[in-house]
Parts: C-alpha cells; structure tokens; sequence
C-alpha cells in the first residue's frame, strides 16, 4: 500500500518537474520568438535604403579656383570646400594653438593643405556663418562669420571668438583622384 | 463522443477549407476569352526559389537594349543593379549614360547632370502624352511591377512574348497597326513582336534564342516587382521552422495542463 | 525573493488599493471561471484579438513611411517595399492581415450561429459583435483605397456611388463624401484618417464585448449555463495554454502567406497606379465583401440594392429575436443544424457569385441565394423553432461531459 502510495507521489512529482522543465521552455522559446519579432519593426525606422544611398556624395573639384570656395550639400546640410591660398594655409599653420578656445592643429583638419572640407553648420546653435562668397563678412580672423550670434571662425574653420564651443566639424572624406573628393 | 465530435469538427474544417478554396480559384475566370497559360519552369518558384543570377544579367541586357526605348522602370534606382550582381563602377557607368533634370543653380535655371546610382531610372518619354505620340496613340506601360499586375504573372509576360502571330487567324479581325497575341487580352496588342532569335547577344555564351530571351526579361522583370523574395522566402522557412517547434512543444504542455483535469 | 516579497508585492498592493488593475486582471484573466467543455471552436475570438493588435502596430509603422496625397501615395507604398527596412514584411503583413481579421471574425459569427451564443442573456454581446463587424467593414473599405491602385480608385468609385441611389439628397450626400466632384485627393485624406481612427474605435468596442461576455461567462458546445464551480475551470492555466497553441498554429497559416504565397489574396489590378480614365474590366472588391456584393447586384432597383444590401448586414442585430428557441446549441437541434450548414454553403455561394461577372447563369443563381439568404433569418430560424422537435440537453455541463466521457 504505501509502496504504491509513494510510487504515485514520486511520479507525480516527476510528472511535475517534467512539466515544469516544459512549461519553462515553452514560455521561454516564446519569448524569444516574440523578441526576434521586435526587431523588424524597430529596423523598419532605421534609414531606408535610398536615404542610405545618398550617405556619400562624390564631389568635382577641378573646376574650384585657388582662393576660391563652393558649398555643397552633404546629407542635407551645406559642406564648405575652400582651395586654399598659400597665405591662408601659412596663416593657420602659425596660429598657436593655447589661444584657441577648441585647440586643434590645421594639419589635423585637412589632408591635403590647400584644400579645407568642413561642415559649414555653427557648432553653436546651428546657423550657416557666412564667408564662403567674397562679398561676405568673414568675421576677425579671415574666416568665416556666424551672424545669429557673432562666432568668429579662421582660415582653418576654427573657432577663435563669439559663443561656438567647437571648430567647424571635419567630415569624413576622401580623395578619389586629383580632381575627385567623396565626401561621408 | 468526444472523439466523434473532434473528428467531425475536423472534418467540417476541411470541407470548408477545401469549399473556399476551390472558389477563390475559379472565381477569376469570368471572361468568356480565358486563355489556358502553359506553366514554365521558374527557378525563382517554390519555397526555395531563388532569382538566376546569369538569368537577370541577360534580362537586364534585354531591357536596356530592347525595352527601355519605350518602357520606363520608375521604381528602381541604378544602384538596385548591385543585387542582380553588377559591381558599383559598371552602375555608376551606366547611370552616368542618362541625364536627369536638376537644380536651380545659381542663376535660378534648371540644368541637366549626369545620373547617379541613387538615381531611379530615367524614363524614355517625359510624360504620358509624349509617350502615346511617339506610339500612334498607345502608351506603353510602366514595367517595375508588370510581373504582379497581370494575372498569370511571369507565365503571362514569358507567354505573352512568345505567343504573336505573323498573321491573325481566320475569324480573327484585327485593326490597322494592331498586331495578333495569342495571350493579350482581346488578342490585339499595340506592341509589335519585340522578340526575335538573336535579337541580343549574350555575352555568357547563352544561346539567344527567342524563348530564352523571353524567359530571361520575364526573370528580370519578376526581379524588379519583387526585389525582397530571395530575403522574404528564406525569412519565411525559419520563421516556419520556429512555429512548427513551438507549436509542438504547446501541444505538449496543453496535453500535460489538461490531464490533470482527469 | 526577498525583494519580490519586501518590495515588489507592496508597490503593487499599494497600486491596486487605489486603482484595482491588478486584482483586475486576477479576476477575470487568471481565475475567471470558464465552462470546461470548451472546444477548439472558443478559440476564434482571442486571435481575432490578437490579430487586431499586428494590425494596429503593423499599421502605425506603415503609417510612418506612407504619403497620403494621390501624387505620392503609390509611390510611398513602393518605397515601403523596396527601401524602408522590413517594409515589404510589414505591408505584406498589414494586408493579408486584413484578410485573416475578417476569416477569424466569420468563423467566430459562424461559431455563435451554431451554439447559439447570440441567445440570452448574450443578445448585446452578439449586437456589440456586429457592430465590431461593421466598423471593421468600414476600416477595411478605407483602407484598400489607401495603396491607391486601379482597384483602391474603381472600387471606392462604385461603393460610394450607391449613395447616390438616396432619393433627393443623394448626389448631395456622396460630393460631400468625395469632397468634390470625383474621387480624388480630398477622399484619400479622410479615407487615410477615417482608416487610422476606426480601429481604435474596434478597441473600445472590443473591450465593451469582452465586458459583455465576462458578465455571464461564455457559452458552451453543450448550450447549457455554468450551474455549479464544478461545471468550470479557471481561465489559467487551462485557456491560457490552448489560446496560446491556437495562436501557434494560425501563426502557420496566416505568415504562410505573408512569406510564400502574399498576394494571394489580393488582385493585380491593384499594382497598377489608380488612373481616373481607364476602368478596369473586373472591378471586385475584397473577398470578403463579396457576399454583399452578390446581395447588391442581385437586385435591379439601384436604391432597393444599397438597401437590400446594407439589410444584409443589419439583420444580424435581429438574430436573437428571430430564433427564440429554449435550446441553444444546434448539437441538440437536429433540423436547426442541417439548415446551418444549408446557410454556411449558402454564404459560400453567395460569396462565389460576387466575384463573377454580371452574366447569366450567375444572375439568376445571385437572385436566388440572395432571397434564401434573407428568408434564413426571417423564415426559417422562426418556423424551425415552432415545429423542432430538440433533443433534450444535459442537465449541467458536468452531467454533458460526465455522459460524453462514458460514450467515449
């Protein structure tokens, strides 16, 4: 009798255990199924594809003349492309870097001298500084002049007075050729 | 009794089942004119299904050379080339081929630039009057999603390509500048026979025939309505797979729940 | 431990002192008690739940990328299946999951037609139930329009023209409809606003409908009422396990679609762009609006078609007052269940014959499943009552299950 007694509660119990292993995995598999299921629709607000393509731009230079600046759109914002002169590249390389508010060597903020490739957006809040044509105000330093808040930038885009705590942001970019650049 | 009743419940099911579904497919045939379509071999149908990559190179071949004088491709970008196996210099080349309208510039004019990838394709008329006077009234569709919009998909488009006829067989009237197709609709097409053997070479070796032409650019074009059905497909199997493990662990585990009812 | 006991449960006695959700939620979703002979004919009514959940969060992720404007909407639904990520996934399960919704929805209907859950005391759970059924008619009519394809335009062109067929005001009613003089971008904004509001409208109604049901509990395959705790068993685990494998195994069915076969449902028709000057030679609309559509093109009256076919849908509110009969489920009603099944092929047909051209044999064939439709409810469920002569149903759910468990 208690023999057959305690056979039944130890298969019970077993059956028990059984269940509850195969409950846990049940739950637990469906519950990753419901969490792989989360990600498309959270991809599905990623970028999509054609704005993805447009993440580079590829960029003609040849037809930009010393001392002479073009702006192009780069993910929907203006970039400045500046062929710099001699004199403005010798100025920015003689500037010493404790009088500036975002130290930053101009040999750090181009590849190749002559040309300076910046994001022309005021890293204050966000204004396009004028200086990119010759009739425009370049500010103190013979850069570039933000007229929302008065930010003076030089002639390597970086910041030197007014409120703008950083230097105009450097894209990435590469040259292709001599007369290519791809910007992003 | 319990059993009884399940099976008698299953049963109802699949006599509905099957009721409805014999309906959904006969539903369709209410023109007096169907035409039987022959069914071709797809490789891109079944579950496994999966677009011949040499298939949609020729296709691609045959648009560009045959089709793309009078039919527009609005829905894909140049750089869509890449998935059918094109590298990113021969898009961008061929991209650069066709002009698209940009700007204002500077002086306010609107100018023309050489396309980009990220460009759709440039269609061969500027709008639909333009295209219906280049082709005595007729206006020669869109084709990015031919291959779903006519029922009988690719055995349509594969059929429709091969099936003209020199001559309209007696009985048959046709009007003037119309041309005899077995599948079309009506049987008279604006379109003439656009495909003859030889019609383009392959540069892979692969006989051109006219048949293979045909079963080619159906392929693209199947490709180009339904750009997501390799990734769709084999989604589809693991997500199949997963159901098919988990509802049989729940089996388990309802079974389990239930016996201690008894 | 320690934490849930020292920390969690307070915070949530702390809650439901002052807002009862959880105890709420103890109540009717863990320890409801729900008749024990329940079969696989119960489940219909949570996935169509379920399946109004995907719709509605399917639908705000394909709201995100769609244009509503008619030079753009086409396009923007090319857009979600070619460059927003898992687009395509999300239409392809935003639409078949439309037709899934409305399968659910019949079946469950067919489910209560045969056990007569539309009885009392369940008559305003039924209407509550066809008033679901209309609004969702209503979401799914102005949701088709939205792709603005050849059979979006055509479709929405014939239905709301049937209002024309209103005696004096007619025109009047459908130009202010369409918000001019043709179907254009002025229908698709308030049909694209009309198709996001009225799901939710769904929600509330649904939570009205499970209201209703908690209030007497659900019917039973036997159609005899809960007498004792011994006829029930609680909500969990028990439904809570068969729901979920339910689920399991419509998930088979319905992504079997949605991956390997998801136009299927759909006409191809509709991958053309809606063009004003070219009509389609088959307009059709949705499958499952063809049996109304069968209805209405039945009649040659325009105005007695509009009527006789919004009846169709109407004298569903009427069911529980046509059939009175004492017993409920046609399991002891042995003439009441040949005529459902008479009803059901009927349905079918009439489904049937909605797709096909206006053309003999189908007209005359329309006429008459159309009159039989009608004379179901009006004729036949009334008289039935009067001459059946029905088994007599258990005493209580426990004595049905005890007597079906010694059959076995």
């Amino acid at each position: 009798m208690t023999d057959q007694a305690s056979n039944e509660t130890a298969t019970a119990e077993e059956s028990a255990s059984r269940r509850d292993f195969l409950q846990i995995a049940t739950y637990t598999v469906g519950a990753v199924g419901a969490g792989m299921a989360v990600w498309p629709i959270v991809d599905s607000i990623n970028p999509p594809a054609d704005v993805l393509a447009l993440a580079s731009s590829e960029i003609d230079i040849s037809a930009i003349e010393v001392g002479q600046s073009v702006t192009v759109i780069w993910r929907g914002r203006p970039v400045f492309v500046r062929h710099r002169t001699d004199g403005e590249i010798e100025e920015s390389r003689a500037v010493q870097l404790e009088s500036l508010p975002d130290p930053e060597k101009d040999e750090d903020r181009t590849q190749k001298p002559e040309w300076l490739i910046m994001v022309g957006v005021c890293t204050h809040l966000g204004c396009i500084p004028g200086g990119q044509r010759e009739t425009d105000p370049k500010g103190e330093f013979g850069g570039w002049f933000c007229p929302c808040h008065g930010s003076h930038y030089d002639s390597s885009g970086r910041i030197r007075k007014g409120p703008a705590p950083t230097n105009l942001v450097v894209p990435p970019y590469e040259f292709l050729d001599d007369t290519t650049v791809k910007i992003g | 009794m319990i059993n009884d009743i399940k099976l008698r419940s299953a049963f109802a099911a699949a006599i509905l089942g099957i009721m409805t579904g014999v309906l959904f497919t006969g539903s369709a045939s209410a023109s007096g004119d169907a035409v039987k379509l022959a069914k071709q071999e797809w490789s891109f149908k079944g579950i496994f299904g999966t677009f011949d990559r040499g298939a949609l190179k020729r296709g691609y071949q045959i648009y560009a050379e045959v089709c793309a004088g009078c039919h527009s491709l609005d829905f894909v970008a140049y750089r869509n080339l890449q998935e059918i196996g094109l590298d990113e210099d021969t898009v961008k080349e061929i991209a650069a081929e066709f002009e698209v309208e940009d700007g204002p510039n500077d002086e306010g004019e609107m100018f023309m630039r050489p396309a980009r990838p990220s460009d759709r394709f440039v269609a061969p008329f500027a709008n639909e009057k333009a295209a219906r006077a280049s082709n005595n009234g007729a206006f020669p569709p869109d084709l990015s999603l031919m291959a779903k919009a006519r029922k009988g998909g690719p055995d349509y488009l594969y059929g429709l390509l091969i099936r003209y006829h020199e001559e309209a067989p007696d009985g048959h009237e046709i009007a003037e500048g119309m041309n005899y197709n077995e599948v079309f609709p009506g049987h008279q097409i604006a379109m003439a026979q656009p495909l003859y053997d030889e019609t383009v070479e392959y540069e892979d070796g692969t006989p051109a025939t006219m048949q293979q032409h045909a079963k080619d650019i159906t392929t693209f074009l199947t490709w180009t309505a339904s750009p997501e059905m390799e990734a769709r497909k084999k989604l589809g199997i693991k997500v199949l797979l997963f159901l098919l493990v988990w509802t049989g662990m729940l089996i388990a585990l309802k079974k389990k729940i239930w016996a201690k009812l008894h | 431990m320690k934490l849930v006991n020292k920390v969690v449960l307070p915070v949530l006695d702390w809650v439901d002192y002052r807002l009862p959700v959880f105890s709420y939620a103890r109540k009717n979703l863990i320890d409801f008690p729900e008749p024990k002979n329940l079969n696989y004919w119960w489940n219909f009514g949570s996935l169509a739940g379920i399946v109004l959940m995907i719709m509605i969060i399917t639908g705000f992720f394909l709201a995100i990328n769609y244009t509503p404007h008619t030079d753009y909407a086409f396009a923007s639904v090319e857009h979600l299946m070619r460059d927003v990520n898992y687009g395509w996934l999300l239409r392809f399960m935003h639409a078949n999951g439309g037709s899934m919704f409305f399968i659910l929805v019949y079946i469950h209907m067919f489910r209560g037609l045969y056990y007569g859950s539309y009885k009392a005391p369940r008559e305003l759970l039924w209407i509550i139930g066809v008033a679901i059924y209309l609004a969702m008619m209503g979401t799914a009519f102005m949701g088709y329009v939205l792709p603005w394809g050849q059979m979006s335009y055509w479709g929405a062109t014939v239905i709301t023209s049937l209002f024309s067929a209103v005696p004096l005001i007619g025109d009047t009613i459908v130009t202010w409809l369409w918000g001019g003089f043709v179907i254009d971008n002025n229908t698709l904004t308030r049909f694209f606003v009309g198709h996001y509001l009225l799901p939710f409208v769904i929600l509330g109604l649904v939570v009205v409908h499970l209201w209703a049901l908690h209030h007497h509990s659900s019917n039973n395959p036997l159609g005899v009422e809960i007498k004792t705790p011994g006829d029930t068993i609680p909500f969990h685990p028990y439904y809570t396990i068969k729901d979920m494998l339910g689920l399991s195994v419509f998930l088979i069915f319905y992504l079997g679609f949605v991956f390997f076969a998801p136009d299927f449902f759909g006409e191809p028709d509709n991958y053309i762009e809606a063009n004003p000057l070219v009509t389609p030679p088959h307009i059709v609309p949705e499958w499952y609006f063809l049996p109304f559509y069968a209805i209405l093109r039945s009649i040659d009256n325009k105005l007695l078609g509009v009527i006789a076919m919004f009846a169709g849908v109407c004298i569903l509110f009427a069911l529980p007052w046509m059939d009175r009969c004492r017993v409920r489920s046609a399991k002891f009603r042995p003439i009441y269940r040949q005529f459902f099944w008479i009803f059901v092929a009927n349905c079918l047909l009439l489904g049937y014959i909605g797709a096909q051209a206006a053309v003999e044999p189908f007209v005359t064939i329309g006429r008459i499943s159309t009159a039989y439709y009608f004379a179901h409810f009006l004729i036949i469920c009334p008289l039935i009552c009067k001459f059946e002569r029905p088994i007599e149903p258990p005493e209580s759910i426990s004595a049905g299950v005890l007597e079906a468990e010694k059959g076995a």
